[in-house]
């Protein structure tokens, strides 16, 4: 569950939207410089809003009223970004165990070797990500916010930096992800064909205002 | 014959003791320092920056005498510390490392700052979004990343450390085993009659050491950037 109702204000561009989701998928869909990034940090607590509230599995994280702000490194998110963002000084096992290890938790051995098979990454754990390819990179990245343990994951354009081979490489593990691990996500996408195969409802954004909310289908309405 | 002389030695081995000490006492301040100047905006920074940058442009001799009456015996500080804490910095060694410390901190401090400025902040908001608290982030992904840099400061603020002579003499005196480092030895013996030769051996030693210093950095660079990039 995640309740969003913000107004953020960069330079000229102005941010509002409202929503409330239940769905497992949220895809946030709009053109580049419709304000999806901008929203989706909100969430994440990179950014902090103008105005309004943000509510997280029951938690208000922010409440500007209120005067909350639960900064982003106890939110307990997950966030995958474009560019996966992989430490280049650890290896991909010290990667994938890197929010583990700044949250406290135990280790858990099942859990690790379910999201390393989940993403097949087993024969990436001693390499650096230089030595990774794009697609490799994104899914230990898809790993690494996993392992954290989120209560939301947050993607924002995981695929974006891939070429179309790639793409068709990752969207399998996505649907995957979506079926088995059980974790809520918000999708960040500008591509429908990507949002229809993954997302369960649709916020529509157009020039920083939500302009549709609901189901796949306001994919196809034309807006 | 290149033979080093018992008191050759002892400038040699004071020498490498004050630079080494220098170095380390200041590297974890040149961090902190270097990491607020890269990554914080606060009311008086730049005042700060030319503050830390002083001793790179102001005469020594005069870097030194600020010293001798800020921690001099009478001093404001050195007064309280001696008193208080026991330590006393006047014609001390613990005084040559503290004037070589100074002198050295804006060289240590410049290489930390950019190699600070040049990690990727988005990086550092992947460790936070990881449940990395602000400190954990610039444990674990901003002073690894940055690593090369502070090696790069801490071989450049050595080698500053160890040719150190104008504030060193100024603030604790030139006193053989106590304060007489291998520059202020090279200077009180190329004054002596005889000295041309002994001279010429600490200017060789000094040579070795400065280049020996360089290569190290040279290497640690390289090794840390071969690191860094993930190979």
């Amino acid at each position: 569950m995640l309740r969003v109702d913000v107004a953020k204000q960069l330079g000229e561009f102005s941010l509002a939207a409202s929503f409330a989701s239940e769905g497992r998928v949220t895809g946030l869909f709009g053109a580049s410089g419709s304000g999806k990034t901008t929203l989706i940090n909100i969430i994440a607590g990179l950014l902090r809003p103008d105005r309004g509230s943000i509510v997280i599995d029951g938690e208000t994280v922010d409440d500007t009223a209120a005067g909350i702000h639960v900064p982003a490194y106890r939110r307990r998110i997950g966030y995958v970004f474009q560019d996966a963002r992989l430490f280049p000084h650890l290896d991909v096992g010290r990667n994938l165990d890197y929010g583990r290890r700044m949250n406290g938790l135990p280790e858990d051995a099942a859990q690790r070797k379910r999201v390393v098979d989940l993403l097949d990454i087993g024969n990436l754990l001693d390499r650096r990500p230089g030595k990774l390819s794009g697609g490799e990179r994104q899914r230990v990245a898809l790993g690494r916010a996993l392992l954290s343990k989120p209560r939301l994951l947050l993607l924002d354009e995981p695929l974006g930096a891939l070429d179309e081979g790639r793409k068709l490489e990752i969207l399998p593990y996505l649907v995957r992800l979506r079926d088995e691990a059980g974790v809520p996500m918000v999708y960040v996408s500008h591509d429908a064909a990507e949002l229809r195969q993954l997302a369960t409802q649709i916020v529509m954004l157009r020039h920083g205002r939500i302009t549709a909310f609901g189901g796949v289908k306001v994919l196809t309405s034309g807006v | 014959m290149f033979e080093i002389s018992p008191t050759e030695w002892t400038a040699i081995l004071l020498s490498l003791r004050v630079a080494i000490i220098a170095t380390l006492v200041a590297t974890p301040f040149g961090i902190a320092l270097a990491w607020l100047l890269a990554r914080r905006n606060f009311w008086g920074k730049s005042l700060l920056d030319a503050i830390v940058h002083l001793p790179l442009v102001l005469p020594p001799v005069v870097t030194g005498y600020l010293l001798l009456l800020t921690f001099g015996k009478r001093g404001l500080v050195g007064g309280w510390l001696a008193e208080h804490l026991g330590v006393v910095f006047a014609f001390r060694w613990t005084g040559a490392a503290l004037a070589c410390g100074v002198m050295s901190f804006p060289l240590l401090v410049r290489p930390i700052r950019l190699s600070i400025e040049a990690v990727d902040r988005r990086l550092e908001q992947a460790a936070e979004t990881l449940g990395a608290a602000p400190w954990r982030v610039f444990a674990t992904v901003t002073l690894p990343l940055a690593l090369p840099g502070v090696l790069a400061g801490m071989v450049l603020g050595f080698a500053k450390a160890i040719g150190e002579f104008g504030a060193t003499i100024t603030f604790v005196s030139n006193i053989p085993g106590e304060t007489q480092t291998i520059s202020s030895a090279i200077y009180a013996l190329i004054q002596t009659p005889d000295g041309d030769a002994a001279a010429g051996r600490l200017v060789i030693v000094s040579i070795v050491i400065a280049m020996g210093a360089l290569i190290a950095a040279e290497v640690f660079a390289r090794r840390a950037t071969a690191r860094l990039h993930g190979q």
